[in-house]
């Protein structure tokens, strides 16, 4: 094989191309005053980029996208002040590594699981970051964090501080609204669904006794 | 939640495994048992394939019998090295495409499963070999090899043996693969119990109602988890687990000294000929020397080790040494109720999880017998085809670090698979551990900018940058003279190692799952399976090259017939948590950038799969490397290793 060298002109041709892009393009945002406006991290993510694609984390930080995830959180509503987790545990059966410990809360007088964790434990150094509790979660109750920076120092004790009990775990739904905008939503959407259709089965409950008095009411009265 | 299994288990597991009967999934004796379980109980025998009946015919029916569920039996294991050259020679099943053992503890014997397969496609043939189970932790009885004809079964026997204990007689060396030598025990046998072990399956009691977090060294104290061989004395233990393999290369060569004493203990090697012998000589007198490539990187290509041995810089013998990311997958895959399983599959070969998620939910749905809506099927290919581009995109970057040029290429390429992988992320919320296919769907449609996002990179980036690769590579002359002629397998050679994936294409086999035996929807697309003819690492680059445009081709067209699904219906059936699949055994396969990735698991009717063995491609491409490297340079050694494209956490498990 005869060893011309244009294969390998060809190909410092691509390297010259990228080197001359990573300044062309940085110099196109500096002149384009709108297109500057554009957050650089965001633009060199871009699928439409030509040259440099590195930031420099962590002065700059890639936006994550709104399905990112990291360990989870429990979602604490502030509209009632209470926790949403019911303590079901289904999250618990669900999570492959079974990083999940939920104590029950136990009602003092009749003995009877009370709808609310006593304890809540989830130990992120084992946690695959899988995303199955949150998508299984019958309540909305925990989801996906987008805090990804958990390191410690090895004296700070990091396999103790990264067992996250229930104070360091709740958070509350605004913040989950702030970085979950579109699921937000679709819980607000769902939510609103569900009471329109308890109120609508309660208006046909009242107008249903109302259309018939007496007769068909008597057992469940007779028998209280 | 009634339907916790009852764990009667108790949790310390202080004593060695006994016989004690830990049952696998331990419930009170409900419907029908485990997939071979229980004579008694009317086990659905498998209907015979016409290939199947014609071997019944010639070996006779008290030979060869209906297997439960699927395949067929061989009774006398002895015949097995006669079954299999018929199979080859006369039925055209030309390579042994997976090979297993299934232990079924209750009925007291080991199955060894076979499955042949044709390079012109179609379903693999099964065959199963039983062995009684042996006392404790004692080899069972030997099953004949069958290397000398399929050579592709040679590391899939010495992981049998590594991980059940059962020898195959007549194997040219048979030693632990995965384990160190002198590992005591047999991990996969039902009744081995791994060092934090809480359970036979998960979801474990201790984490709901009971709850209080413990960490897993104060759950089980250390030194009551390890188990020892009796007579064990740690004062007196000297190990040398590398005995075997370099009495193994010293073979019939004069001049290297390789002193050991057969055993693990007091054994000396030196590996390095005696100087001395040079003195005495009186002429120059060249000696082998047996080096050591790795497990450190050998070629940047994960934790593994080459032995190989030279002469000057010629290659004349090669072993693998592997297992340094040995985490005992299939266990665990065993100890995972059926929905656990898609996270951790996505650790396998870690640059293609999505393509591993599919093999997996591809043989479950099977057993389950159901089927995903349109519109998940459409997601699944647009998600695998991506895969396979980001996937040959960093193999293509990878290979030329090999060949010595360092990263430039590599990250070119990178730049454009972190696209894909951002495509990824936003979807399904991770980069590489997607976690995306579910039972019956996947987990998350696509938004409108996601769409516009991928649309971009499918019809505009892509394209270009492929074209802008093979400008860069393709007609240069340093690549060329590198590669061209370099790690030659021939065609029959190759189907006869197992090899699969795009090294067997470039051989001139065009056998690419996705159409030898189709799944999903891949016969609504048009695209081709991209054939070569040199079986040097050059076609395996440029083969990689022409299947990226493939998938391209298929992604595009992908793209525009998903416009006619109906939006959100991505799950068929109610979402749920707690599967139970059907009693049964099945095998499943996709075609992966690797080659092909296949399943085989068995279930008895419970929460978790009885048996979870996973045939991985990088793996047994491996088998073929020594034939492919020997009489090769030491510096193409590497490059050739960079050709086959492997992923350690696929080839470890």
């Amino acid at each position: 094989m005869a060893l011309l060298g244009t294969g390998i002109l060809k190909g410092l041709g691509v390297t010259l191309r990228h080197f001359i892009n990573t300044y062309a393009e940085d110099l196109k945002y500096l002149l384009n005053k709108s297109a500057a406006a554009q957050p650089r991290p965001l633009r060199r993510q871009s699928p439409k980029n030509k040259g440099l694609v590195t930031v420099e984390y962590p002065k700059e930080r890639l936006p994550l996208p709104e399905n990112f995830r990291y360990v989870p959180f429990l979602v604490f509503d502030t509209e009632k002040q209470e926790e949403k987790c019911t303590s079901c545990g289904i999250c618990a059966k669900v999570c492959p590594p079974q990083c999940i410990w939920i104590v029950r809360t136990e009602d003092p007088v009749t003995k009877r699981p009370v709808p609310q964790p006593k304890e809540f434990y989830i130990d992120t150094t084992i946690c695959m970051n899988c995303g199955y509790c949150a998508e299984f979660c019958p309540f909305d109750a925990i989801k996906m964090d987008h805090d990804y920076e958990l390191s410690y120092y090895p004296e700070e004790q990091p396999h103790m501080r990264l067992v996250y009990d229930k104070a360091k775990l709740l958070k509350p739904d605004t913040y989950h609204a702030s970085i979950h905008p579109l699921d937000w939503q679709r819980e607000l959407a769902d939510r609103a669904a569900e009471e329109a259709k308890k109120k609508a089965a309660a208006e046909a409950k009242a107008k249903a006794e109302a259309t018939k008095p007496a007769a068909p009411a008597q057992p469940p009265t007779g028998t209280a | 939640m009634a339907e916790e299994t009852p764990r009667s288990e108790a949790q310390a597991p202080s004593a060695p495994p006994s016989a004690a009967k830990p049952a696998p999934a331990a419930k009170p004796a409900a419907a029908p048992k485990a997939a071979g379980h229980g004579a008694a109980k009317a086990v659905p025998l498998a209907t015979l394939t016409p290939e199947m009946q014609q071997l019944q015919q010639h070996f006779g029916e008290n030979v060869i019998a209906p297997a439960p569920y699927v395949g067929v039996l061989l009774q006398d294991k002895s015949r097995l090295p006669e079954v299999a050259a018929y199979l080859r020679d006369e039925l055209k099943y030309d390579s042994v495409t997976n090979l297993t053992a299934v232990d079924y503890i209750k009925d007291g014997y080991f199955e060894v499963v076979y499955h042949f397969q044709r390079s012109t496609g179609g379903e693999p043939l099964t065959l199963k070999v039983r062995v009684p189970r042996p006392q404790g932790n004692d080899l069972s009885e030997p099953v004949p090899s069958i290397t000398s004809i399929y050579a592709g079964a040679d590391f899939q026997e010495r992981e049998v043996y590594d991980m059940y204990g059962i020898p195959f007689s007549g194997h040219p060396d048979l030693r632990r693969i995965l384990l160190w030598e002198g590992f005591y025990g047999w991990p996969l046998r039902k009744d081995w119990r791994e060092a934090y072990y809480e359970g036979d399956t998960k979801p474990f009691d201790s984490r709901w109602p009971g709850g209080h977090h413990q960490l897993a060294e104060e759950r089980v104290p250390w030194a009551d988890n390890v188990n020892y061989p009796p007579g064990f004395d740690p004062l007196n233990f000297h190990a040398n687990p590398d005995a075997g393999l370099y009495d193994s290369m010293a073979e019939g060569v004069p001049g290297l000294k390789v002193a050991t004493k057969n055993g693990h203990s007091e054994s000396e090697t030196t590996v390095l000929g005696n100087g001395q012998a040079l003195a005495e000589d009186e002429e120059l007198r060249t000696d082998q020397i047996i080096v050591n490539m790795g497990p450190q990187h050998p070629s940047t290509h994960g934790v593994l080790r080459m032995v190989v041995k030279l002469d000057g810089e010629t290659v004349t013998d090669l072993k693998l040494v592997l297992g340094y990311l040995h985490r005992n997958h299939e266990k665990i895959g065993e100890r995972n109720t059926w929905l656990h399983n898609i996270p951790y599959t996505d650790r396998l070969d870690y640059i293609v999880g999505m393509a591993n998620e599919w093999g997996y939910v591809l043989t479950v749905e099977k057993m389950m017998g159901i089927k995903p809506t349109e519109r998940a099927e459409y997601l699944r290919v647009l998600m695998a085809e991506l895969t396979r581009i980001q996937s040959h995109f960093w193999a293509i970057g990878f290979l030329l670090n090999d060949l010595g040029a360092f990263y430039t290429p590599a990250l070119y390429f990178i730049t454009e698979r972190d696209l894909i992988l951002d495509f990824f992320e936003s979807v399904t919320g991770s980069r590489l551990m997607c976690n995306y296919f579910r039972f019956g769907g996947v987990s998350r449609d696509l938004t409108e900018a996601q769409l516009a996002q991928v649309k971009e990179l499918a019809f505009e980036r892509i394209p270009r940058k492929i074209d802008e690769l093979e400008e860069l590579l393709t007609d240069n002359e340093i690549v060329k003279a590198r590669t061209i002629g370099v790690g030659y397998l021939p065609a029959d050679r190759s189907i006869n190692y197992s090899l699969t994936g795009p090294c067997l294409r470039a051989a001139g086999v065009p056998y690419d799952i996705r159409r030898a035996d189709p799944y999903g929807i891949y016969d609504r697309f048009d695209f081709e399976i991209p054939v070569l003819y040199g079986a040097d690492v050059y076609d395996r680059y440029r083969i990689r090259v022409l299947e990226m445009r493939e998938s391209l081709k298929i992604v595009q067209q992908c793209l525009q017939q998903m416009e006619q699904t109906k939006w959100g219906d991505i799950q068929a059936g109610k979402k749920a948590y707690n599967h139970r699949v059907p009693a049964g055994q099945a095998y499943a396969r996709v075609e992966t950038p690797k080659g092909e990735l296949g399943f085989y698991l068995v279930s008895d009717g419970g929460q978790n799969p009885y048996r979870y063995h996973i045939r991985s491609s990088s793996f047994i491409n491996l088998t073929s490397l020594k034939e492919m490297v020997v009489g090769h340079k030491v510096a193409d050694a590497v490059v050739i290793l960079g050709s086959l494209d492997i992923v350690l956490g696929e080839v470890d498990r």
